[in-house]
């Protein structure tokens, strides 16, 4: 395989990704690109990314042997990538300190975000916090209703929480309710888009912040194991934590990449979040890429147990290494992801986010058809303690 | 010539210049857009702007979004937008119609499949609000081989090089949105626009349409006044919201009139 290096100049990963987005938008996405490129380039930048990651953040996370799980499922050995024990409990935080960074280097005092489950939002707000920037939150109603503490969460950390009433009330109408509001504002508001989608540079950008979850587990799993995973596992709405995790190791032969999306309650029910697994290309959100659509080009409605999984699109640069097959991508089913979210409570001592329990679930699926010398490393992009009341509801308990 | 060629040259013929409404195709229902089309033609429209419905109308404000989710709501797609034309077209051979929307229904179709069905239909034109000029070369050479009309927007915010790309791609006319915002905002500047037009003319030789924030007939004559067409469209959709379908024709139609009269007025 050739040296994998891409997007091109325009953004796109082969057919996918690019700048599909008014007019208007145009100019602020091409600054966004040139002063990003310079701030990738400048060592001072990076020196301050990894300075903050390592002391806001809290990293390097490490990664844990879930032995006890690993034993009971009588296959290969599962490592787990600790992005739970991040400051604000999930992967997001990575990606809103490099653009938070980046938006005070442009001079913007105002930022601007979409959340669906409120963990990016709650991300932006705590960067925005950190950095003295006021801060937006869009957030569809119907999640504003589901999500009470995180919408707590944000206000506590001085951000302004608006309820987006248009369209289907979710994530992908906060991500247009976004997009307008910088439409609108373009000259004073740095858009903190939360996932590696959306128009170039977004996909790339969000891509590059989050590698260095892939670039820890690169150098971690040689030290822990003498050697790299046979399978690296991540799950996929947008995909930024899965991107995070598998770009590093595009490059790396032998390493098997494998996403998962949310399976809903079966993708052969037509209720999921799973476009790369049964969605067609289109384009929204300003590229191109699979999207879960109807035969006329509308956009239709997802169903996941998990909020941040419940995204109608996904990240350009996973439409690309799906058809290239350098990625496979599966899907995780809501109860199977439960049943994997119980699972690493009660033999780990970890109660991970729903998110990352469809990654668990596929691995729980995975590891009994390997050899004990086997080894697969899932990305546990998030912590569970958001989802408790869920998953309480969903087994009869009133807290 | 085509139909928008033709029209243009008439108007500046008449030293008269150009009235564009838009309304959403299938708002409040398809049975009201057709006599409504014929409605905003006999109130003195030049050429008719027909929004396609998308679930995902990100440069809309909340006016044309509500319309294109109803439009949405009475299931009219793509499809149901070229039938619309075609029915239009048995009784109006000359008025140009031009079809505005996203990209992904157009994706969705096909760019050839829909290129053969719109000429068919008697669609003189294509805008589709997030395909720029650098992601178009496949569209517009689909658009280009049947004669319709690729029409691009320019922003307050584009700078020279792409004005001049836009220049080059574009045919019918080009359509500069006043405005940092997305439709039905209300903060048009006048000496803004006035100020950009001139740079913008050195490179785009077609008419260059003004719209974004457009909404009686004094602001549409004072648009007039600098540009080669006017086009209006969150002030109608907010009347045919008002009207519903017994009485958004009548409604529309006086509105479209006494703007057209104030743009005539010597």
């Amino acid at each position: 395989m050739q040296m994998y290096d891409l997007p091109d100049a325009r953004g796109h990963f082969g057919p996918y990704g690019g700048v599909y987005v008014a007019e208007t938008l145009m100019t602020a996405l091409d600054e966004l690109r040139q002063q990003y490129d310079i701030a990738r380039n400048d060592a001072a930048f990076q020196a301050e990314f990894r300075h903050e990651l390592k002391h806001y953040v809290g990293r390097p996370s490490p990664i844990y042997h879930a032995r006890h799980w690993s034993e009971f499922l009588g296959g290969a050995q599962i490592y787990l990538k600790r992005e739970d024990l991040n400051h604000t409990g999930a992967h997001k935080i990575n990606n809103t300190i490099g653009q938070a960074l980046l938006a005070r280097r442009m001079g913007k005092k105002r930022v601007i975000a979409e959340t669906g489950a409120g963990q990016h939002g709650v991300a932006s707000a705590t960067v925005a916090a950190r950095y003295g920037m006021e801060c937006v939150v869009y957030m569809g109603s119907e999640d504003v209703k589901r999500q009470a503490a995180n919408v707590y969460r944000m206000k506590l950390l001085g951000a302004t929480v608006v309820p987006v009433e248009s369209g289907s009330k979710t994530l992908k109408d906060a991500l247009n309710e976004a997009m307008r509001d910088w439409v609108t504002n373009i000259d004073s508001t740095f858009y903190i888009l939360g996932t590696a989608a959306g128009p170039h540079p977004y996909p790339m950008m969000v891509r590059d912040f989050q590698a260095v979850i892939g670039d820890e587990c690169k150098q971690q799993m040689p030290e822990m194991i003498g050697r790299q995973p046979d399978v690296v596992v991540a799950c996929v709405g947008g995909g930024s934590n899965a991107i995070g995790i598998f770009y590093p190791y595009i490059n790396v032969d032998g390493v098997r990449l494998i996403g998962v999306e949310a399976g809903g309650e079966g993708v052969q029910t037509g209720r999921h979040a799973a476009p790369l697994s049964a969605g067609t290309p289109g384009v929204l959100h300003g590229n191109r890429t699979y999207l879960m659509q109807d035969a006329n080009g509308q956009i239709i409605e997802t169903h996941s147990i998990s909020a941040g999984l419940d995204y109608p699109g996904v990240g350009p640069e996973h439409s690309y290494l799906k058809d290239c097959g350098r990625a496979e991508y599966v899907a995780a089913n809501d109860d199977e992801a439960l049943q994997a979210f119980h699972d690493l409570c009660r033999f780990e001592g970890i109660i991970p986010a729903l998110e990352s329990s469809h990654a668990l679930a596929y691995a729980k699926r995975l590891a009994p058809t390997m050899g004990k010398d086997r080894v697969i490393l899932v990305n546990l992009s998030g912590r569970g303690d958001k989802d408790i009341p869920t998953v309480a509801t969903l087994s009869g308990i009133q807290l | 010539m085509s139909r928008i060629d033709q029209r243009f040259a008439q108007l500046r013929a008449q030293g008269r210049k150009a009235l564009i409404p838009f309304v959403t195709a299938g708002d409040p229902d398809l049975a009201t857009t057709l006599p409504l089309m014929h409605g905003l033609v006999a109130a003195g429209a030049d050429v008719l702007e027909l929004g396609v419905p998308f679930s995902d109308p990100m440069a809309d404000g909340p006016v044309i979004q509500r319309a294109s989710e109803r439009a949405l709501a009475n299931g009219v797609t793509l499809n149901d937008v070229l039938q619309l034309v075609k029915q239009f077209r048995q009784t109006d051979q000359i008025t140009p119609v031009v079809l505005m929307g996203y990209a992904n229904p157009v994706e969705a179709m096909g760019y050839d499949r829909f290129a053969d069905a719109a000429v068919e239909a008697g669609v003189d034109g294509l805008l589709t609000v997030d395909i720029p000029p650098e992601e178009a070369d496949d569209l517009v050479a689909s658009l280009k081989r049947r004669n319709i009309a690729p029409i691009f927007l320019l922003a307050p915010t584009t700078p020279e090089a792409r004005i001049a790309k836009v220049g080059e791609m574009a045919a019918g006319y080009v359509y500069y949105v006043s405005l940092r915002g997305v439709t039905g905002a209300a903060n048009l500047d006048m000496s803004e626009v006035a100020a950009r037009l001139p740079l913008i003319r050195q490179h785009v030789k077609l008419p260059i349409g003004v719209g974004f924030g457009i909404r009686d007939g004094a602001t549409a004559r004072a648009v007039g006044e600098i540009a080669d067409a006017v086009v209006i469209g969150s002030r109608l959709v907010q009347e045919i919201e008002a009207a519903g379908s017994a009485g958004a024709v009548t409604r529309v139609s006086a509105l479209v009139q006494d703007i057209r009269s104030a743009m005539d007025k010597a």
